[in-house]
């Protein structure tokens, strides 16, 4: 398995082409005005179907996708043109609904910040995703331990996908703390590439565990 | 919301509902049978699928239990909050179906029950010959008439319905049930049995379509009605949720762009909150429990201080003495935070993992020296780690001038076993 991260280099970010996916104009105005200058934003949709028009004629590196949107929400516009090497999705909502967070998650997204996240930090977290890294926002990384609680014993093996490692359960639970990256190396003495090789390993678990509970765990969370 | 008081140790539950078995919507392969049968037995799907296939072995045990089974079994919709069943109605989600994997893991485990059945048959050891063929239309048929029902009647709340395919699937079904009844029928005595049947079957039909037909007319226009009713507020619903949903936008705007007016971007942020909650059920019901209890002292403090404080809950347990301890020393330290870090946001992350409690309060406030702090100065000795140690946790709080301050306050679950009991 080759990590993504390994051949990570800092982005410009006037170099990054971004599309914003959102059914609320007036949201994506906002955004518009917020990465113009900083960024090259280089369409917007305002459904699934324009959506995929938009990524397949621009082939942006970035696509800030909405969760929910008419013709199937976000996770139909990553199973329509998710497949695209060449494009990132970084998902973008005011829901969050655990269960919608972590389908689109495990639709393909490479990350999921709320939408009162603040100009730069959504900067940041766009060059993020583009160079090949996961963006976890505090509250996604709640829902991924809810989402593999209840094993408490935790993986021996690195290669076990229905199971966290001790050091990701860690860093997971930094990162709800509210640390940064940077943070959460220099808490657990180690390096940001070793974070942010963690934190790509736990996304993978998220997109391809099989964990029954993964996929339910939502609808029944119940008091232990 | 009653609020008797409980004896301690005891479950908040009341009256007790026995668990039934449903066949889960966002799960079903063909009926749903299998994957429902596992959810209630707490196995995984495959045994169940696997089980089934060896019944059918013996007799074709299997296939009858599954269709015994799939008109016994309610259809069940997963239970939302109102926003998310709108989002799906108004087809902003897209419905998830089983995944590829356990498609393709079921085909193989009906593949394979078929590959026994036919070397079964080809040993002489199956079903008589003449009787397999109509058997297995009929099985196919019905299979394919009532998965048709269920989606009938899963339409109801997902207002899609391609009626063409729709018509095509129960014509085809009908039609091999036919062809199947009409094999057994003319088998023995030939077309002539079927004429018989048919006029019998006829003058019995007519004969009690005159009886009960009046009353059957009834219950349809009722049921057309009802229908119609349904439909309208299903649809004041989704105007609702819409609307709710436009204002929740605007205020993570009003949010964003307030920073210099704090006032402003604490009301936005409440309002936030409070729709947030009734449209996706984030925070759970009000209960007494530890989340509920972080959330309601977090919104407290927001209001009150006029900071926003990020919450983060991992787990839940119910409230009990040391708990509501725990719940007044964080509300002591977010208090602080936001009080004297001079930062605009305070992190909280609450765990409760089924043996302990944990909870942190962090900011990037200036911090402090906690050496440097005076031995009867109340806020951090007395209400936080004097508080947390009488109830049997620790408290630590971890600060340095001008990088922050962490509060980590722990508490052991103090009866793990009784919740169970």
């Amino acid at each position: 398995m080759t990590e993504p991260s390994s051949d990570r280099t800092e982005i410009d970010p006037g170099t990054l082409r971004v599309a914003i996916v959102d059914d609320h104009a007036m949201f994506r105005t906002g955004v518009r005005t917020e990465l113009s200058g900083v960024v090259d934003v280089v369409g917007e949709a305002e459904d699934v179907d324009t959506a995929v028009a938009l990524v397949e004629a621009t082939r942006p590196d970035v696509v800030l996708l909405d969760v929910h949107m008419p013709g199937g929400g976000g996770a139909e516009v990553l199973r329509r043109v998710g497949h695209l090497s060449s494009t990132t999705f970084l998902a973008l909502s005011v829901s969050d609904a655990a269960e919608d967070v972590i389908g689109i998650i495990r639709a393909g997204a490479r990350g999921y910040v709320t939408k009162n996240i603040s100009g730069p930090e959504l900067v940041d977290a766009l060059t993020r995703v583009a160079g090949g890294d996961a963006v976890f926002s505090p509250r996604l990384a709640g829902f991924v331990l809810d989402a593999f609680a209840g094993t408490i014993e935790v993986a021996q093996v690195d290669e076990d996908l229905d199971r966290l490692t001790e050091r990701e359960r860690e860093v997971m639970r930094l990162i709800a703390r509210g640390y940064a990256y940077k943070e959460v190396a220099k808490e657990l003495f180690i390096s940001i590439k070793t974070v942010e090789t963690h934190v790509s390993s736990v996304l993978r678990k998220l997109q391809l565990s099989s964990r029954h509970e993964l996929t339910k765990w939502a609808s029944d969370r119940r008091l232990i | 919301m009653t609020s008797t008081p409980q004896a301690p140790g005891r479950p908040a539950s009341t009256t007790y509902t026995p668990r039934r078995a449903v066949r889960p919507v966002e799960s079903r392969i063909v009926g749903g049978v299998a994957a429902g049968l596992a959810e209630h037995l707490g196995l995984p799907p495959v045994w169940v699928r696997v089980a089934l296939v060896v019944a059918t072995w013996f007799n074709g045990v299997g296939v009858l239990v599954y269709l015994v089974l799939w008109r016994l079994l309610p259809l069940a919709e997963p239970a939302s909050s109102p926003g998310l069943e709108s989002a799906t109605r108004r087809g902003l989600r897209s419905r998830s179906g089983p995944g590829r994997r356990e498609i393709v893991q079921t085909v193989a485990v009906a593949a394979l029950g078929v590959g026994v059945l036919v070397l079964m048959q080809v040993l002489g050891r199956g079903v008589n010959d003449s009787l397999l063929l109509p058997a297995l239309l009929a099985i196919v048929g019905i299979a394919l008439v009532w998965r048709q029902l269920d989606d009938a009647a899963l339409s109801r709340f997902i207002r899609q319905t391609d009626g063409w395919a729709f018509a095509v699937r129960v014509a085809a079904g009908v039609a091999m049930l036919a062809a199947a009844m009409l094999y057994v029928v003319t088998r023995e005595r030939g077309w002539n049995a079927l004429v018989d049947l048919l006029s019998a079957t006829v003058i019995a039909l007519v004969g009690l379509a005159l009886l009960i037909g009046p009353w059957i007319t009834r219950l349809l226009s009722d049921l057309t009605a009802e229908r119609r009713e349904r439909i309208r507020s299903q649809e004041r619903a989704d105007v609702a949720a819409h609307l709710h949903d436009s204002v929740l936008q605007t205020l993570a705007l009003l949010q964003k762009n307030a920073g210099d007016q704090a006032t402003v971007a604490t009301l936005a942020r409440r309002q936030e909150r409070e729709l947030r909650a009734w449209l996706y059920g984030d925070e759970q019901a009000e209960g007494d429990s530890f989340a509920a209890a972080l959330r309601s002292v977090v919104t407290e403090v927001e209001d009150l201080h006029q900071v926003p404080v990020e919450l983060i809950v991992v787990g839940d347990a119910p409230l009990d003495a040391d708990v509501s301890a725990l719940v007044r020393a964080t509300r002591e330290a977010v208090v602080n935070a936001a009080k004297h870090s001079g930062v605009d946001r305070v992190d909280v992350y609450g765990e409760c993992d089924g043996r302990r409690f944990e909870v942190f309060v962090r900011d990037r406030g200036v911090g402090f020296d906690p050496a440097a702090v005076a031995e009867d100065r109340m806020g951090v000795r007395g209400s936080i780690v004097g508080r947390v140690e009488r109830h049997g946790g620790t408290a630590e709080v971890r600060s340095a001038l001008g990088e922050g301050t962490e509060v980590v306050l722990r508490m052991p679950v103090r009866h793990p076993d009784e919740e169970n009991a």
